[in-house]
């Protein structure tokens, strides 16, 4: 269930030492889910660093460079003082909803972290439906949303809830399909067993022509579904303050601002598992030392985050309208038609594999 | 250890059920029923049945809740609170429970449950080909008219939401003052109709 690197082990016969085997398996889990959450808990702090960074580098600016070096601790200063801010709340809101919202969204994406092969050993859940399991969790996030527009008893974090929830029905749609194009060549759901298949090639080679189309397509309906810009009238400060967590401050807030970019951490991760292999290097050129598959995976995740974060600084905000157009009359039949044309090359053997 | 978890997962869903219908604001009522289904999918992951709760969390958790919030979220506001229905009613509902209760209780008390020593985990796989067998057993007459089921519902859809007559040329009037009178219809059929 849990990763074997030779670490764990040690920790396993200390833990063992301490307390009866009984318990011992309940204790590793809980140790082991407390590393992930303080390590993404700094990684999304770390990703909104970065954010900013390069909107800066986009906008021909420096960017935070006051707090540690070149600005490192800035975004963690910022956490300190979200942390120490009062939390308001409207008079009439539900109360009980009101502070439940954050903690679906929140949840729903760490949970996701759990099934990601970091590296051949390193993960935490090799669950045998991998990448269903992944689209159910996510499907929960919007519940998050929607309560916490609802219940904060404001017409514009109501208006950013319901454009947040038809956004992100339509395009789990496209993420959905556009990985079962991929699961066709896989052949499994298992996140372990589809990086196996592409050390034959990674599956964007493997599959080419309807890969390339599915992961362009994924790209953009992944940026969607995490409500980010050009996809971002959730939050369109222009119309609607910062939609639907308007009414939230302090800590709550940092819940939503947090959930969103380990979110983009997500929808990247699972972009570079199921199309551009995962841990695995290219060329297999440090084959010999497994442990750098951390390495690759995280450069491999970050450069897709980077591309997501050059969508925001390059395209203009959609309208509803064409948000839903770009969905339903072209992304949703471009995704089809590339499903039956991956199954035919598949059916045919045309893959390229080394 | 399962024991354990099985216990907890049973009173979150038993506790968040009655609070279900015992709740006056619908959105909350909602939201207790969403824990007893993410409950629900809780225990078919401890039953090493991961397909079928990935779908229960999916198809119910994801799908269905999200409708109902929406469709509370169109016709709910958040000062409003349910009426609590006539005594004679609750009396005869809390009957109706009570027997539905006695019957499921007496029929699983009476089966002899055997425990399974070898857990198998049915994979996607099987599943798929069980669907597309066309031997005994297999699944294929099901599957196909489900599908054809699943067509109709949607062109029907559709029809519904285009209103009134779909081949004849659309009425003059603006689509959005046309589009509020069926929802105040619905709003209160909801308030009168559900009811504790």
């Amino acid at each position: 269930m849990y990763s074997s690197l030779i670490i764990t082990n040690n920790i396993h016969s200390w833990v063992l030492s301490l307390m009866p085997a009984a318990v011992t398996g309940i204790t590793e889990m809980m140790m082991i889910a407390m590393i992930y959450l303080t390590v993404f808990a700094v990684l999304g702090l770390f990703l909104v660093l970065m954010e900013r960074k390069v909107a800066a580098w986009f906008q021909l600016r420096i960017g935070p460079n006051r707090v540690g070096f070149f600005g490192m601790f800035q975004t963690i200063a910022d956490a300190l003082k979200l942390l120490s801010k009062e939390l308001t709340g409207t008079d009439k809101a539900d109360k009980f909803l009101y502070n439940l919202a954050p903690y679906f969204l929140i949840i729903s994406s760490l949970m996701a972290l759990a099934v990601f092969p970091f590296s051949e050993n390193l993960q935490a859940f090799d669950i045998n439906i991998g990448i269903f399991f992944l689209i159910a969790i996510s499907s929960i996030g919007v519940i998050g949303v929607l309560l916490g527009g609802w219940s904060s008893n404001n017409k514009f974090a109501l208006i950013g809830a319901m454009r947040s929830g038809v956004q992100t029905i339509s395009y789990e749609l496209s993420v959905g399909l556009s990985l079962l194009t991929m699961i066709l060549l896989t052949g499994s759901l298992q996140l372990s067993e589809i990086i196996e298949v592409q050390k034959s090639g990674w599956l964007i080679v493997q599959g080419h022509i309807p890969a390339v189309i599915a992961f362009m397509i994924y790209m953009i309906s992944g940026t969607a579904e995490t409500n980010r810009a050009p996809f971002d009238m959730v939050e369109a400060e222009s119309e609607l303050g910062a939609g639907f967590h308007t009414e939230y401050s302090g800590m709550k807030f940092a819940y939503f601002f947090l959930a969103e970019f380990i979110n983009m951490f997500i929808i990247a991760a699972i972009g570079t598992t199921v199309f551009f292999g995962g841990w695995l290097s290219p060329f297999g050129i440090t084959e010999s030392i497994p442990w750098l598959g951390v390495f690759w995976f995280l450069l491999k995740a970050f450069a897709l985050v980077f591309l997501m974060m050059w969508f925001r600084w390059t395209f203009p905000r959609l309208r509803v309208d064409q948000l839903l157009t770009l969905e339903w009359k072209y992304l949703l039949p471009i995704n089809l038609f590339n499903i039956v044309l991956m199954a035919i090359i598949v059916w045919l053997n045309f893959t390229i594999q080394f | 250890m399962e024991k354990y978890i099985f216990y907890v997962l049973a009173l979150i869903m038993i506790v968040s059920a009655i609070a279900s219908v015992s709740s006056r604001r619908m959105l909350r009522s909602v939201v207790y029923l969403l824990f007893v289904l993410i409950g629900i999918a809780g225990i078919y992951f401890m039953a090493d049945y991961n397909f079928l709760a990935a779908i229960q969390l999916t198809v119910y958790a994801g799908g269905i809740i999200v409708l109902i919030i929406f469709s509370v979220l169109l016709v709910h506001h958040i000062d409003m609170e349910l009426e609590v229905a006539k005594k004679s009613k609750r009396i005869i509902t809390a009957l109706a429970c009570l027997i539905g209760l006695g019957v499921f209780m007496t029929t699983i008390y009476s089966h002899p449950f055997i425990e399974t020593t070898t857990a198998v985990t049915t994979t996607t796989a099987d599943i798929g080909f069980a669907l597309l067998s066309t031997e005994a057993g297999g699944f294929i007459l099901p599957f196909e008219v489900i599908s054809i089921l699943l067509l109709a519902v949607m062109i029907g859809a559709i029809i519904i939401a285009k209103g009134e007559d779909v081949t004849e040329e659309p009425p003059k009037e603006t689509p959005l003052v046309k589009q509020e009178k069926p929802v105040e219809k619905k709003k209160e059929l909801l308030e009168t109709e559900v009811t504790v």
